[in-house]
């Protein structure tokens, strides 16, 4: 497996999983960061096992992976939360939920795009709307916004950072489901 | 214990980033290369972040159909009201919803006779245009291909087995396996020239399918309506047809007249050889691209010709 066709299936196949998944995996966490781990030891997981063979379909063994995940964590910790066990026996629900059509993605991410854009302070939003829509050089960029070309890489390193917490971990109002 | 999920995702939004400001040359990407190599933390955390931001290209789209054109100020307020007028809009239908996304996103890239250009595709593919080019990319998440209409250009293709990398260039096509190569387009003949990799030479748009060709790294295919030859270079030979990536021409006992035919790709000012024994003779040498002075200078110091300037043609014949 070639890393280029293990990056494709990655973005092609998990990440549009990863808004169900973190739905999941914070219910069963104390807190964001938290959950935010356990998604990165998924990931590792997952890439680990798909180094070999590429999973087909993605969606049960992403979320059998993640639930493994859990178990082992609960028996290390010695600690099994009521919600957690819960969520192991609800898993096979949410593992077999059909996917959506491709119109539908395309519709909702454009929404999350877009509360994803409204999420970023000001000067960042700014600085991403300037790169992004108006295609501006950092040069040009930093004059049309009165600041340093460094503090326009600070700004859309966060703009990156939040957009891909909005466009793949967030639930949008429609996608939901429940 | 691995570092936090939010310490690795800051991380790879500054790879990210520091590609995106650029510049982005073979240290840089060694460098990210040997990050990404570490853990699988960091290349899913890294393809998680680009992916977001392609994402956001879509952006664009938004802002060529829905919003006003004299956004001269370009504020995000108003910016931010149109892109949600035109998501109200899209929402309202999913067929124009499938209509905007899957539009292919066709762009043309021209530069001017001494031009040059250095394109780099969110693949991080890259394409750099030398004098006198016209290209067209259309790269969606389902193609990626490049028509060369006139002109040269060098490729550095991110290998994608699900998405091949096309270049079309008149009557004939290349495919990439993964490979850096030159295209170089003249009126009735076309020359590729594989450095790096592997790529398939073969009939382009509209043509009868034969069986393509498959390039090894140093190989030269120089196609005309009439015949095709593949001749291997070496890879200095190679780094020579490529000089223009810096800025400059070099020739190998290189006749006075294929050396002007070079010049004049590049320049406005035509160097004119006036006979053929001044055309015959040669030259070996670095010269800069835009610059016809030291060249000038050194043919008519070395080999005692007249330089002669006379309305935009700098006129070489025999003293």
């Amino acid at each position: 497996m070639s890393t280029s066709a293990l990056q494709d299936w990655f973005v092609r196949e998990v990440l549009p999983l990863e808004a169900a998944l973190m739905q999941f995996l914070r219910r069963s966490s104390r807190n964001r960061s938290e959950a935010d781990d356990l998604r990165q030891e998924v990931y590792v997981r997952i890439c680990e096992a798909a180094q070999n063979e590429i999973p087909v379909p993605a969606r049960p063994f992403v979320f059998t992976v993640a639930r493994n995940l859990l178990i082992d964590r609960a028996r290390r910790e010695q600690i099994v939360s009521i919600e957690a066990v819960a969520d192991l026996g609800a898993l096979e629900i949410v593992a077999d939920e059909p996917e959506p059509d491709r119109s539908v993605i395309a519709r909702q991410q454009l929404r999350r795009l877009q509360s994803a854009l409204d999420r970023l302070p000001g000067r960042c939003r700014q600085a991403v709307i300037l790169r992004k829509i108006d295609g501006l050089s950092y040069r040009e960029i930093a004059t049309r916004m009165g600041i340093a070309e460094d503090t326009v890489s600070k700004h859309l390193r966060e703009g990156m950072y939040v957009l891909a917490d909005a466009l793949h971990s967030e639930i949008s109002e429609t996608s939901g489901g429940s | 214990m691995m570092p936090s999920a939010q310490e690795t995702g800051a991380r790879a939004a500054e790879w990210l980033e520091q590609r995106e400001r650029g510049p982005w040359g073979e240290d840089e990407q060694a460098a990210l290369d040997a990050w990404l190599a570490q853990s699988f933390a960091h290349r899913t955390a890294y393809w998680r972040v680009s992916e977001a931001w392609n994402e956001a290209e879509r952006l664009r789209v938004l802002e060529r159909s829905a919003i006003d054109k004299d956004r001269v100020t370009a504020v995000p307020r108003p910016l931010l009201i149109g892109i949600a007028a035109a998501v109200a809009v899209i929402a309202v239908s999913g067929l124009a919803a499938s209509y905007f996304f899957l539009r292919p996103a066709e762009r043309t890239y021209t530069t001017d006779v001494g031009g040059r250009e250095l394109i780099t595709f969110a693949d991080g593919t890259q394409i750099e245009l030398n004098t006198d080019t016209v290209l067209r990319t259309r790269m969606t998440t389902g193609q990626r291909i490049v028509w060369l209409d006139k002109g040269e250009a060098f490729f550095r293709v991110k290998h994608d087995a699900a998405h091949p990398f096309n270049v079309i260039a008149g009557a004939h096509r290349i495919t990439d396996l993964g490979t850096e190569f030159l295209v170089r387009r003249d009126p009735g003949r076309l020359e590729v020239a594989l450095v790096e990799g592997s790529a398939q030479f073969g009939a382009g748009e509209g043509q009868r399918q034969s069986v393509p060709l498959l390039l090894a790294p140093g190989d030269d295919v120089v196609a005309t309506a009439q015949s095709m030859s593949v001749t291997k270079k070496a890879s200095h030979d190679l780094a020579n047809k490529m000089g223009w990536r810096r800025g400059v021409l070099v020739f190998k006992h290189t006749a006075l007249s294929a050396a002007a035919t070079e010049f004049n790709r590049y320049n406005r000012e035509q160097i004119v050889v006036s006979d053929a024994a001044t055309a015959n003779l040669t030259i070996s040498g670095t010269f800069p691209a835009n610059d016809l002075r030291p060249f000038t200078e050194v043919v008519q110091s070395v080999f005692r010709l007249r330089v002669g300037r006379s309305g935009g043609e700098i006129v070489l014949s025999r003293q």
